[in-house]
C-alpha cells in the first residue's frame, strides 16, 4: 500500500515534468532553446483555470490552457525565429512576463493577488481528492487525462522525431539547419512547427497543475518548467532518457514528501538534485550531454 | 526576401579573352549581368557563365571573386539583385533551391552540408522523404543509397552516421545526395581541397562517368593543376566580374593565373631555383643537423581529447634554415601535434625544445617571448578576433610589449599597425578596419604580419594559405622561403601536397598519429607520397 501510494504519487508529480520536458525536447531538438518551459506552463495554468471557472468545465478550462501555452510559444517563436533574438534573453523575457501578466490577469479576473476561486478538475472517480484513503481511490486518481497524457507524450514525441519525415526534419534543423536549407527544407517553418507543438504539450502541463488543485496560485508552476528542462538535458535529448530523468526526479521529491515527518534530509537539498544532476551531466562526469549542435543558434 | 530581379542587363564580360571559345555544344546554362551584394560588399559584380551541356567546367578565381556566390545564385540559394540565368533557355532567376532541385541543378558545397547525427540514408532522403502512409519509409532509404552506390560507384554503407565517415566518404554522401535529385548539373565547390590525392583521383573518375552520361559539372577551384587535369572549359572571376571563358586545351595555368591576378604570378610549382626570395643551394643537410635544432621535438604523445591519443609518439629535429614539411590528410594528428608545441594544448608525454630551452610545460606566452611564431590553421577560431581592427589583431599575444605603465600604448600599436600593413601588403592598408572586413587573404596577411614580422627563431605555419587567393600564396611562399632563407626553422603542416612540395627541405607524412615516413624533398613527389597518406604504405612504421 505504501509502495502503492509512492508509485502513484510518484507519476502524479512527475506529470507536469513529463509534458513539459516532450514539449521541451521537442523545442530543442529543432535548435530552439526550451528556457521558456516555465512562462508556458504559467500561462496555460492561468487560462485554463480561467476557462474552467467560467465555463465550470475542466475541459474548456483544457481547450483555454493549451489556448494560451500556443499563443505563449507564439510570442516566443516570433522573437527568436522571426526576429533572430538571442533565445536564452527571450526565454528569461518570457518567463517573467509570463509571472506578470497571470498577476495582473489573476487580479483584474479575481481580484486577488494569490489565487483564483476552486475551478472543477479532472478527478471524476475520487470521492474528494485529499484525505481519501482506499486502494481504489489512490489509484482512480491516475485516471486523469493528462496523466495519461503525460505518460503517452515522451514515446510519443519520441516516435515521431524518429519515425516521421517532419520528424527527421526537426533533428536536421536543429542539427545543421543550413544542411536542410540546402535541400530545399524551411529551417524556420519547421521550427515554428516545432515550437508550437511544444507550446501546446508543455501547455498540458500547466493546465494539470491548475485543474489538480483546483484553482490558480501566484507562481504556481514554482520553478517545474525549469526541472523539466534539467530532465531534457540530464535526458541527453533522448526520449527514453527524458522520461526517465523526469520519473527519477518526481520520485525524489515523492520521497522527500513522504519523509517528511522525519526530517532526514532538508527539503531544500531534495530540491536541488534536479539542477546538481543537470550540471552533472552538462560536465560530464558521468557521459558527456551532448546538445543539438545548432541549439540557440537563428537561421539564416 | 528576393528581390526580383530586372531582366539582364547585356552587358558584355569584360576581358580580352572573353569571346575565344566558340561553343559548338547547346548551352545549358547562361548567367549574364549578375550583381549580388550582401550590405556594403558587392560579391558579384557583372558576373557571367556559360556552360555547355556534358562538360565539366572550371570556374577560378582568387578567394573573394565571387565564385561561390554565382554558384549559390545558380543554386537557389541566394537570388541575384541584377542580372538574368537561364537553364535550357528558361528564365530562372531568382528561383528556390526547391525549384533548382527539380530542375535538375544541385549543389556540393564547400562545406559539407551533412547532418553529423544522421545516417547517411537518412542524409540523402532529407527534404523529399519516401514515405510509407505518413511515416518515414527506411527501408526504401536505405535501398536508394545501395542502388545509387551500386550504379555510380559511390559506395557508402546507408546506416553509418555521418559523423563517423572519413572526408573523402562523406564527399560521396553529397555528391549521391544531388545525383540522387536528379542533377544534371552538378555544381562543386572546392571538392577537393580536403582530398588525398587517390581520393582525388576517385572523383575525378566519377565526374568523368557523370559527363559521359550526359550529366554537366561546374567546378569552383583554386587548384590550377586541376584546371588543366579535369575541366574542358574555364570560367575566370575576378573581383565579383567574369574576366574570361576560354577552352581548357587552349589554357596554360600561367595565363589562367594572370586573369584571376592581372598581373604575372609565380605559381607554387615553380621551384625558385632561380627564385629571388634567398640561397637556395641543396640544403647541407647533415651539417645543419650536426648544430643545434632549432626545434627538437622527441616522443610526443597528445591526447585527442577523444579517449585516445592524437599523437602517437613523434620525434623530429629542425636545424635553423629549414623548413620541414608535414604532408598528410586532415585529421591524422597534425593539428594536435602542431597545438601542442605551440602550448594550446596539453602534452600527454614527450618533450619540446626550442633552441637549448625546454619549452613542454610553458604557457603560450612564455613560448611566444622565447621566439615560437604560430600562424594557426583556422585563422577565424584561433588566428584573428574578427571585430577587432587590424592594428588590435596585429598584436593579439603581444599585447604586454605595447604597453606603458599597464595601460595599451595606443601610439606603439597604430606605429607597429603601420609598418605592418605596409610591410605585409595588407589591404585595404587601414588599420583601423576590423579583421572581418578583409577578404580571406587579406585577413591570413594579419596573421601572418603578426607572426613573422618580429623575432622568431621558430615558425609554426599551419596550412599558411588555406582559403586564400594565388596572389597571396605567392606572397605567402615567398615569405616562408625568406624566413627559412634567414636561418629561421619553419615547421610547414599543409593538407596541400602541392604546397609542401614547393616549400619544404624535408617532408614527413603523418598517418594515424605517427611519422609514417620522412623523405629529403629530393624524394618526395605525390606519387611517392600519395600511398602513405592514405596508410596504404609504411603502415607499421615507427618514428625513432
Amino acid at each position: 500500500m505504501i509502495i502503492l501510494a509512492f508509485i502513484v504519487q510518484t507519476l502524479r508529480i512527475a506529470t507536469p515534468y513529463l509534458l513539459a520536458a516532450s514539449g521541451g525536447l521537442l523545442s530543442e531538438r529543432a535548435g530552439i532553446i526550451a528556457l521558456t518551459l516555465e512562462g508556458w506552463m504559467l500561462t496555460s495554468a492561468f487560462c485554463a483555470a480561467l476557462g474552467a471557472h467560467y465555463a465550470q468545465s475542466p475541459w474548456v478550462g483544457l481547450l483555454c490552457g493549451v489556448a494560451g501555452g500556443i499563443v505563449a510559444a507564439a510570442l516566443h517563436a516570433v522573437a527568436s525565429i522571426r526576429y533572430r533574438a538571442n533565445q536564452v534573453v527571450v526565454g528569461i523575457a518570457i518567463n517573467l512576463l509570463a509571472i506578470g501578466t497571470t498577476r495582473f490577469f489573476l487580479r483584474l479576473a479575481f481580484d486577488s493577488s494569490s489565487n483564483s476561486p476552486r475551478v472543477p478538475g479532472f478527478d471524476w472517480f475520487t470521492s474528494s481528492g485529499a484525505g481519501a484513503g482506499g486502494v481504489l481511490d489512490t489509484l482512480a486518481s491516475l485516471l486523469n487525462p493528462l496523466v495519461v497524457a503525460g505518460l503517452l507524450a515522451l514515446p510519443v514525441v519520441g516516435w515521431l522525431l524518429a519515425n516521421l519525415p517532419l520528424g527527421l526534419r526537426i533533428r536536421a534543423v536543429g542539427e545543421k539547419p543550413e544542411a536542410a536549407e540546402s535541400l530545399g527544407v524551411d529551417p524556420a517553418r519547421v521550427r515554428w512547427v516545432a515550437v508550437l507543438a511544444a507550446g501546446a504539450l508543455t501547455s498540458l502541463g500547466g493546465v494539470y497543475l491548475a485543474l489538480d488543485q483546483h484553482q490558480f496560485t501566484d507562481n504556481m508552476t514554482a520553478g517545474r518548467g525549469f526541472i523539466a528542462l534539467a530532465a531534457v538535458i540530464f535526458g541527453n535529448w533522448r526520449p527514453a532518457r527524458v522520461a526517465i530523468a523526469c520519473v527519477l526526479f518526481a520520485a525524489a521529491e515523492t520521497l522527500q514528501i513522504q519523509l517528511q515527518g522525519l526530517q532526514l534530509v532538508p527539503s531544500q537539498f531534495v530540491e536541488m538534485i534536479p539542477y546538481l544532476l543537470t550540471i552533472v551531466a552538462l560536465a560530464g562526469i558521468v557521459g558527456r550531454a551532448v546538445p543539438p549542435a545548432a541549439l540557440g543558434k537563428p537561421t539564416a | 526576401m528576393s528581390t526580383s530581379p530586372e531582366s539582364g542587363r547585356e552587358r558584355p564580360a569584360t576581358g580580352a579573352t572573353g569571346s575565344r571559345v566558340t561553343s559548338h555544344e547547346p548551352r545549358l546554362l547562361v548567367a549574364t549581368g549578375v550583381r549580388k551584394a550582401f550590405g556594403s560588399v558587392e560579391a558579384n559584380r557583372n558576373a557571367s557563365l556559360e556552360v555547355a551541356r556534358g562538360e565539366i567546367h572550371a570556374l577560378v578565381g582568387e578567394n573573394g571573386a565571387g565564385k561561390s556566390t554565382l554558384m549559390r545564385i545558380l543554386a537557389g540559394l541566394h537570388a541575384p539583385d541584377d542580372g538574368r540565368v537561364e537553364l535550357d533557355g528558361r528564365d530562372v532567376t531568382g528561383w528556390s533551391t526547391r525549384q533548382a532541385i527539380d530542375a535538375g541543378v544541385g549543389m556540393v558545397h564547400q562545406h559539407f552540408m551533412l547532418v553529423p547525427t544522421l545516417t547517411v540514408a537518412e542524409n540523402l532522403v532529407l527534404g523529399r522523404e519516401p514515405r510509407r502512409g505518413a511515416r518515414l519509409d527506411r527501408a526504401a532509404a536505405r535501398a536508394e543509397v545501395e542502388t545509387l552506390g551500386t550504379r555510380t560507384g559511390l559506395v557508402v554503407a546507408p546506416d553509418r552516421l555521418v559523423s563517423d565517415l572519413s572526408v573523402g566518404e562523406a564527399q560521396r554522401v553529397e555528391v549521391l545526395k544531388v545525383l540522387w535529385r536528379g542533377a544534371r548539373l552538378l555544381i562543386l565547390d572546392e571538392p577537393t581541397a580536403v582530398l588525398s590525392p587517390p581520393e582525388v583521383k576517385d572523383l575525378w573518375g566519377v565526374l568523368r562517368r557523370l559527363t559521359a552520361e550526359g550529366s554537366t559539372v561546374v567546378l569552383i577551384t583554386h587548384k590550377l593543376d586541376e584546371v588543366m587535369e579535369i575541366s574542358d572549359t574555364v570560367t575566370v572571376m575576378r573581383a565579383g566580374e567574369t574576366v574570361g571563358r576560354i577552352a581548357t586545351r587552349d589554357a596554360s595555368p600561367a595565363a589562367i593565373a594572370r586573369m584571376m591576378v592581372g598581373r604575372e604570378v609565380r605559381l607554387a610549382t615553380d621551384r625558385p631555383e632561380a627564385g629571388g626570395s634567398g640561397p637556395q643551394d641543396e640544403p647541407s643537410h647533415d651539417s645543419r643537423a650536426m648544430s643545434r635544432a632549432a626545434l627538437d621535438v622527441k616522443a610526443l604523445v597528445v591526447a585527442s581529447g577523444r579517449g585516445d591519443d592524437a599523437v602517437r609518439g613523434v620525434s623530429f629535429a629542425i636545424p635553423p634554415g629549414e623548413v620541414f614539411g608535414i604532408a598528410g590528410v586532415e585529421g591524422n594528428g597534425q593539428s594536435e601535434l602542431v597545438e601542442a608545441i605551440a602550448g594550446l594544448r596539453r602534452v600527454s608525454s614527450g618533450t619540446i625544445h626550442l633552441g637549448a630551452r625546454d619549452i613542454t610545460s610553458l604557457g603560450m606566452r612564455e613560448r611566444g617571448d622565447a621566439g615560437l611564431s604560430h600562424i594557426p590553421e583556422d585563422r577565424h577560431r584561433r588566428g584573428l578576433v574578427l571585430d577587432y581592427a587590424i592594428a588590435d589583431n596585429l598584436i593579439l599575444g603581444r599585447q604586454h610589449h605595447f604597453t606603458r605603465r599597464g595601460v595599451l600604448d595606443r601610439g606603439a600599436i597604430a606605429a607597429n599597425a603601420a609598418t605592418q600593413v605596409a610591410g605585409f601588403d595588407i589591404r585595404p592598408p587601414d588599420p583601423r578596419l576590423p579583421a572581418a572586413a578583409l577578404s580571406g587573404g587579406n585577413q591570413q596577411k594579419v596573421v601572418i604580419a603578426r607572426e613573422m614580422g618580429r623575432e622568431f627563431p621558430v615558425l609554426l605555419a599551419c596550412q599558411p594559405t588555406r582559403g586564400v587567393d594565388v596572389g597571396a600564396i605567392e606572397f605567402i611562399h615567398a615569405r616562408i622561403r625568406a624566413a627559412a632563407a634567414a636561418g629561421r626553422a619553419v615547421l610547414l603542416v599543409s593538407a596541400d601536397l602541392v604546397e609542401v612540395l614547393a616549400l619544404a627541405d624535408r617532408v614527413a607524412v603523418m598517418y594515424d598519429g605517427r611519422f609514417v615516413t620522412v623523405l629529403p624533398r629530393a624524394q618526395a613527389s605525390a606519387a611517392v607520397l600519395g600511398p602513405y597518406m592514405t596508410g596504404l604504405a609504411g603502415r607499421g612504421a615507427t618514428t625513432p
